[in-house]
């Protein structure tokens, strides 16, 4: 996967045998064992280790739940709580599974702060990038779908209020969404169909995930400094050294999960949902789920019509725009460097945009009345003015600070990093770690 | 840091070995759940017991109960049914254990052993045939008890094989009878 | 003494990452640890005014054109499942059980919970044979095709006090009572910012029992000036969907006897059934705490260890 050269020696027989017929553990040992990676990355970028994780924590805490759940309108609702109270250890999968989606949520969100930050997706990155937006989308598809199998009050009501945006849509709107429901509002076709999709989805979520891994492995990672590997001392091996940073990340991050599994389970749900579906009586205060509130917020915060588009339709644009715009970042970037450490400026507005959105996820959580839908109003032009008016002109204005000649000269000081950095020769830790790889 | 590794090896090696040996055990036990849930459920094993009414079946008849998800064959046998059936030899008997949940797990075959306590005429039995699992027919085969159609397993009127590729007597589960029309299976 | 220790042990997972701070961190990354808590703080169900509305206040916010009820945040009271270490109170859940079967049962079903179930409550196998044959399920059909009715067995589930919702319904002013199974993690008043942050940290999970205690003891209150009481409602400040309800007061002291010397007070009641109705609706809560508690120290450890060997691989490095 990685430069097209590979260092990798079969040691045993069978390993040779195999790896003449299917070079897989050539694959593996190049991607996950000898793959070189910066060395001053920091914990910001364990994240993508830990949505791997996450990714299959999901899918395995998944597949048994649905050897428990039925996907029928009558019987859904009885046969989650048969999950919660008779199946063995049903509490602590359900429980894992939802809340697995919020922490997957989680660090999909510092997995794309990070790379805001660090200004990751800029060339040569950009397919890298590309597909990342590609897994968000699908991760949010999921997520809905499967917040709708519980049939509760918040799943009925979410899944109508979701698949209502597309009667925003003139002419096509009201065919599509019927396509959608199976139906003239959401009942029984619905959930079978949602959790058919709901199964099926992860699976598409993790052949993006590979495709994703295997763009990275071409371009390399990015680093805090945003310089490009220069040397061999710019680097270490992945494994030990990524594998056992990434392990501890790991492990500190499923402290948390597990605290909220374990003390908090409902903390990030809503009560409604402990009460079955009812299609007449919607639920006074409808809202989404944490994740998506920033969005709701920026559907709600057209409540004007805009020339030939109304308000309803507005909202829908706007909020399908605030997501198709992080398809073009790479583009829209003027910098000439990466990293935001590097940009006094940028720094500042990078930190506004992360501010916004945090008040516009609290904004999407306020019923909509008072003075919450202006407030939103002004969340949703800022967010949209960051990424289409102050990348670009910030990128073309601003005097970058000086970036370090390389990365080992950044992490060891100019000294060490220009004067025994002689490119061919294996830095110190090279030498002791490589034995320890090979047994 | 080479003269480091040379001089404490084990030390480090230790550390090594100590934390993959703490994941390795926090995996397994992580897997368990998943593994467990599999398990029947509580609501399943909670619906172990149940009570038949046996009022209707006369002499040379049976009903099938559903036990478990199993059929739970009951029958008043005639009284040549009985006959026959006391007076086969145990060492003819392929299975020579009673298979009867209310007995001893080594108690002989006997008919006795095989039908109801005080009541010999009545036979409860699971009725599934012990090779793979199909269900045998009633009143039928050459010792004039079961037959299962699949494989062509024979069991005489005690529900005892006797030719065919079945292993063991057909089960008897634990049952009593809570009155004289009424059985409690479980 | 449990909030105080729950609030530790959150503060320590939580913070946890923040010990593992690298030093060749040449910019200010986000942390793991600012990763871990403002989103999920973000997340919160809740909302809203944080402080106590008073009715006064309620009157106010309804010059806005909308009012938000409970006009009154239910008190928080001390429940022995609170906490890391939370466990049932047995003598509790039995005296909540009673209430509920005395009083509650006969307008609230309660589809979820078997009889069976009352095994968690300390009944044994013979008790709960009996307490089921005190109630008729139907079953059937028999081999002559008709229904019949037979006393409820272990495995059936508590029996429905009405044929169909639209009875319940037609009983009840056209209100049917809601089921009880879920009701304590279905009802949860909004705890507003920054309260939900702090609930994180002192594991504040009892929003729904002391909701049911609200509610039962909130009757016989003046309401407000200003607010209107329709004819067949009942004030009830904590009420969660509006200023009055359908359902008159249920309890009053000394409705149910206690055999275990508490006291006959409709305060105890609520606390009781509100107790009982908690593990009704989570009724492996307490092995849900046990096990956390065993994963999290694990987890700790296994950190520790993997701290250290990360400290060791990366000595060269630098």
């Amino acid at each position: 996967m990685s430069a097209g050269h590979s260092s990798y020696v079969p040691s045993q027989g069978p390993m040779r045998w195999l790896d003449a017929r299917l070079p897989l553990p050539r694959l593996l040992y190049d991607s996950f064992v000898a793959f070189p990676v910066p060395r001053n990355l920091n914990y910001a970028y364990t994240f993508g280790g830990i949505l791997a994780l996450m990714l299959a924590v999901q899918i395995i805490s998944g597949v048994v739940l649905a050897m428990h759940y039925a996907a029928n309108a009558s019987l859904a609702f009885n046969s989650v709580e048969s999950i919660m109270r008779d199946v063995n250890w049903g509490w602590l999968l359900r429980y894992m599974h939802a809340n697995g989606a919020s922490f997957f949520f989680i660090a999909v969100y510092l997995h794309m702060f990070r790379n805001f930050y660090y200004g990751s997706y800029k060339a040569p990155r950009e397919v890298l990038y590309i597909l990342g937006v590609v897994i968000f989308l699908l991760m949010m598809a999921t997520a809905f779908m499967g917040y709708v199998l519980p049939w509760g009050q918040m799943s009925f009501w979410g899944a109508t209020v979701i698949t209502g945006f597309f009667t925003a849509f003139p002419f096509i709107g009201d065919p599509i969404q019927q396509l959608l429901l199976g139906g003239f509002a959401v009942d029984n076709a619905t959930l079978n169909r949602f959790f058919a999709l709901h199964y099926l989805l992860p699976f598409m979520i993790a052949g993006v995930v590979i495709l994703h891994i295997w763009a990275l492995h071409v371009t390399g990672q990015t680093n805090p400094t945003g310089v490009e590997i220069k040397s061999d001392r710019d680097t270490v091996p992945f494994t030990p050294h990524a594998t056992v940073k990434d392990g501890l990340a790991m492990v500190v991050f499923l402290l948390v999960f597990a605290y909220f599994i374990f003390y908090m389970p409902n903390f990030l749900g809503h009560a409604d949902n402990y009460v079955p579906a009812n299609a007449l009586k919607t639920p006074a205060h409808i809202v989404p789920e944490w994740y998506f509130l920033p969005f709701y917020a920026m559907l709600r915060a057209i409540t004007f019509n805009i020339g030939p588009i109304d308000s309803k339709l507005g909202g829908v644009l706007v909020m399908f725009g605030s997501i198709i715009v992080l398809f073009f970042l790479p583009w829209l970037d003027t910098s000439r460097v990466r990293s935001t450490a590097f940009r006094p400026i940028y720094k500042i507005f990078f930190w506004i945009m992360i501010v916004d959105v945090i008040i516009l996820g609290w904004l999407g959580s306020r019923p909509a009345e008072g003075i919450y839908p202006t407030l939103a109003l002004i969340g949703t032009i800022y967010y949209f003015a960051h990424w289409l008016i102050i990348l670009p002109v910030v990128g073309l204005i601003e005097t970058p600070r000086r970036l370090p000649a390389s990365i080992s000269e950044a992490v060891l000081g100019p000294d060490l990093g220009v004067g025994t950095g002689t490119g061919k020769g294996a830095p110190p830790a090279r030498a002791g770690a490589a034995p320890h790889n090979v047994a | 840091m080479s003269v480091n590794e040379t001089a404490e090896p084990t030390r480090r090696d230790f550390l090594y070995i100590a934390t993959g040996a703490v994941g390795a055990v926090g995996a397994v036990s992580a897997l368990w759940p998943f593994i467990d849930q599999m398990n029947p459920d509580a609501a399943t094993l909670a619906l172990a017991s149940i009570d038949v009414d046996v009022s209707q079946v006369a002499e040379g008849q049976s009903i099938t109960a559903k036990w478990r998800g199993k059929p739970v064959f009951i029958r008043q046998r005639t009284d040549e049914e009985v006959q026959s059936a006391k007076e086969v030899k145990l060492d003819e008997l392929k299975d020579p254990v009673a298979r009867n949940a209310n007995l001893p797990s080594d108690a002989p075959a006997t008919d006795e052993n095989r039908s109801a306590p005080g009541k010999e005429k009545w036979l409860v039995m699971v009725g599934v045939c012990t090779h793979l699992g199909c269900i045998p027919l009633g009143e039928s085969g050459d010792f004039g008890g079961w037959f299962c159609p699949c494989h062509g397993s024979e069991y005489d009127t005690a529900g005892r094989i006797r030719q065919g590729p079945a292993p063991e007597n057909m089960a008897v589960p634990a049952f009593e009878f809570t009155s004289d029309t009424t059985v409690r299976i479980g | 003494m449990n909030r105080l220790f729950a609030a530790l042990l959150a503060a320590g997972v939580v913070l946890a990452p923040a010990a593992f701070a690298q030093q060749d961190n040449v910019t200010p990354a986000p942390s793991p640890d600012a990763a871990t808590t403002t989103p999920s703080g973000e997340a919160g169900p809740a909302g809203g005014e944080a402080a106590d509305h008073g009715a006064g206040d309620a009157a106010a916010s309804g010059e806005h054109g909308t009012v938000h009820y409970p006009l009154k945040h239910p008190p928080e009271l001390s429940w022995t499942f609170a906490g890391p270490f939370g466990h049932w109170d047995i003598a509790q859940l039995q005296r909540g059980y009673k209430v509920y079967k005395e009083v509650c049962s006969s307008c609230h079903s309660m589809d979820l919970v078997a009889f069976r179930n009352l095994s968690a409550l300390g009944y044994e196998e013979g008790q709960i044979k009996a307490i089921a044959a005190e109630y008729t399920v139907q079953d059937g059909p028999n081999g002559d095709g008709d229904m019949f009715d037979r006393p409820a067995i272990g495995s059936d589930h508590f029996p429905h006090p009405f044929p169909n919702p639209e009875a319940a319904a037609a009983a009840n002013n056209g209100a049917a009572p809601p089921d009880l199974s879920l009701i304590a993690k279905a009802r949860e008043v909004e705890r507003g910012f920054p309260t939900f942050l702090f609930d994180i940290f002192t594991q504040y999970n009892e929003g729904g029992p002391d909701y049911v205690h609200a509610l039962l003891t909130g009757y016989g209150q003046d309401a407000p000036a200003g607010i209107t009481i329709q004819p067949g409602t009942h004030y009830n400040p904590y009420f969660i969907s509006g200023p009055a309800l359908a359902m008159p007061p249920p309890l009053s002291d000394g409705q149910v006897t206690y055999d275990d010397g508490s006291p006959e007070t409709t305060d105890q009641y609520a606390r009781d059934v509100g107790a009982f109705l908690m593990w009704a609706a989570e009724p492996h809560l307490v092995e849900r705490k046990a096990t956390g508690f065993v994963v999290i120290i694990f987890l700790l450890v296994f950190a520790g260890l993997v701290y250290t060997v990360k400290k060791r691989v990366w000595a060269g490095a630098h």
